[in-house]
């Protein structure tokens, strides 16, 4: 169709934005509302993490040695916010699979909404809902008594990294919803997302892991990002020395930003192929 | 039989969706390879055709979901590769799912789609009211769709697409997966919407579904235009009434057979199927061949189980046509003639 330009479309350029953000909006509202009306999703999606903190700090945690008079706790919080984090992208995948198997999908895409906000809505969805369980997983943290001693600043900062990465994983998690045949395929991803989640700094120093093992989980996104907190939250950070895990601030900021110019055209582009 | 659809005027005045040569490939299937289609203002318009004739592949192209390889279409009067945002304002789809919100309720999903479709709040509201009343919905518009029977989830997705009140609906087999009691619903409703002026097309492999919705039926296979007619048109196109007589006993069959040749039509054998004693043949004259063929029997003295006319089912018509048979048998209409 080469005769795009001649678009009779009315529309100024401001009013456009105008509704791609007010459409945005109303997406976004339809997502809270599922959470309003689904408190189980919370649930759900801390189940994991909540469990992982009762074995690792109370059932495992006493045979865990990770330096010198650290208490595992204060080590395994951090890696806890970051791994919730990196699992999110599988809820992201989840709600866009759901609603191309469902059709609903496409009857947006049939409607003179802006086209962009089926996925801004997603992505801004997806980050209020993360700063959620954030708070939440925060919370418990505290009762089992994890400190932040980084003063308020760094601790902000370190709850924006956390967001950041799930920000990043957002596009991956709407490329794979878009590849996915159906909800059942979508599930499978748990077994990508398990050894991602876990193959990190989260529970154990790289440097404590075989070699090859201990490089791939030093690189991880997700170890940048768990070490960064850690380093902000002033948590116990043993480090092997090596020059990625010495970089994680950076590394915390440099991987998400990274993720996101490569994930986020490819999703758009994905969504736009579907009307092919 | 297989005609090309004729030429006909194709003022957009009158044809809200006029479509020419569509084309659409995938890898090297032709999903729609030349179709043309014109469908006249204020009715109901069926595609009917076997799975992968490209009877979705066109709706999803004439709703803007996807883009044309070839040919071109102006629905609502506006082009669909060039100006889809004015095809969509113009356009309701409810496609092969029910494209709702299964945890909103169903007040909450049209109020939605309604912001969706830039009413503003207000309006949003009252025009969800207004709906949740039109489609039967109102005392179950604060419950989610998932509780729903699958009629009631259908009908709301009729309203969700019906919330501009469009110029043209699409419905792509939009009973499929229903118990008679949700299709039967979800007709009602289909009429309802014509009534008030919406043009609908229609897909669907369901015969009895075309047959009994349908002002015109366009079958396709393969992409392409097979013929174009009214339901009945259709079912006299193939050859119009059979006479079909039942033998009471095997030795009869003969006789059965030489009466019913007598009256069939010219060039036309009578059928056979000595399993079940049954002779039939196509008749010019239904009436006629009814009373000759009685009269025959009787005078020889030959005693017969049954005897009828029947009418061609849609069924036989689109297995003639496309060489394909439905998924589903329509029960045939029999009419009984006391002798």
């Amino acid at each position: 169709m080469s005769a795009v330009a001649q678009t009779a479309e009315r529309e100024g350029v401001g009013r456009r934005l105008y509704w791609a953000a007010a459409d945005c909006w109303t997406i976004v509202r339809r997502d809270l509302t599922h959470l309003v009306k689904q408190p189980s999703l919370i649930a759900w999606q801390l189940g994991f993490p909540i469990v992982s903190v009762l074995l690792f700090v109370y059932v495992f945690g006493s045979a865990m040695d990770v330096g010198e008079g650290v208490d595992y706790k204060d080590y395994a919080m951090p890696g806890m916010f970051a791994m919730t984090m990196a699992f999110g992208f599988m809820n992201t995948a989840m709600a866009v699979v759901v609603d191309k198997e469902r059709g609903v999908t496409d009857r947006f895409r049939s409607m003179p909404m802006a086209p962009s906000a089926v996925v801004t809505g997603r992505g801004v969805s997806d980050v209020l809902h993360a700063a959620l369980d954030l708070a939440v997983l925060a919370v418990i943290a505290l009762v089992v008594g994890w400190r932040s001693d980084g003063g308020p600043l760094a601790t902000l900062w370190a709850f924006a990294l956390l967001l950041l990465l799930r920000f990043a994983l957002i596009w991956v998690g709407v490329l794979l919803g878009l590849l996915a045949r159906n909800q059942e395929s979508a599930g499978n991803l748990f077994a990508v997302a398990f050894p991602f989640g876990m193959v990190s700094s989260v529970f154990t120093p790289p440097s404590e892991m075989p070699d090859w093992l201990g490089a791939i989980a030093m690189w991880n996104p997700v170890s940048a990002t768990a070490n960064a907190v850690r380093e902000l939250y002033g948590n116990p950070l043993p480090s092997g020395g090596s020059w990625i895990e010495e970089h994680s601030a950076l590394m915390a900021v440099v991987w998400p930003l990274a993720l996101t110019a490569v994930f986020l055209p490819l999703a758009v582009g994905r969504f736009q192929r579907l009307g092919r | 039989m297989t005609a090309p659809p004729r030429p006909r005027p194709r003022s957009t005045e009158q044809h809200p969706v006029v479509a020419e040569g569509l084309r659409k490939t995938y890898g090297d299937k032709h999903a729609l390879d030349g179709l043309d289609l014109t469908v006249p203002r204020g009715t109901v318009f069926g595609l009917l055709g076997p799975n992968g004739a490209g009877k979705t592949t066109a709706v999803r192209a004439l709703s803007t979901l996807i883009r044309l390889d070839g040919g071109r279409a102006t629905v609502g009067g506006h082009d669909v590769g060039r100006d889809p945002r004015a095809v969509r304002r113009r356009i309701g789809l409810t496609g092969q799912h029910a494209a709702v919100d299964q945890i909103l309720t169903a007040r909450q999903n049209l109020e939605m789609f309604g912001r969706l479709f830039h009413l503003g709040a207000d309006r949003a509201r009252r025009r969800a009211a207004e709906l949740l009343d039109q489609f039967g919905l109102a005392e179950a518009a604060d419950k989610q769709p998932q509780g729903f029977s699958g009629g009631m989830r259908r009908r709301l997705d009729l309203a969700s697409s019906m919330i501009l009140a469009p110029e043209v609906l699409f419905l792509d087999e939009p009973t499929t997966g229903l118990d008679p009691r949700g299709r039967s619903e979800v007709w009602d409703a289909v009429r309802g919407l014509t009534e008030q002026g919406t043009t609908v097309v229609l897909t669907t492999h369901y015969l009895d579904e075309a047959d009994k919705l349908s002002d015109r039926i366009a079958v396709i296979d393969r992409g392409r235009n097979v013929t174009e007619d009214t339901p009945a048109g259709l079912k006299r196109a193939i050859g119009g009434d059979r006479i079909e007589v039942v033998a009471a006993e095997p030795r009869e069959v003969p006789a059965v057979r030489a009466a019913v040749a007598r009256v069939a039509a010219q060039g036309a054998e009578p059928e056979t199927d000595a399993a079940e004693l049954r002779v039939h043949a196509p008749v010019a004259d239904g009436v006629a061949a009814l009373t000759a063929v009685a009269r025959r029997l009787q005078d020889e003295g030959v005693a017969v189980a049954d005897i009828g006319l029947r009418r061609p089912t849609l069924d036989e018509v689109f297995l003639a046509l496309t060489g394909n048979r439905a998924e589903q048998r329509e029960s045939t209409e029999h009419l009984e003639v006391t002798v």
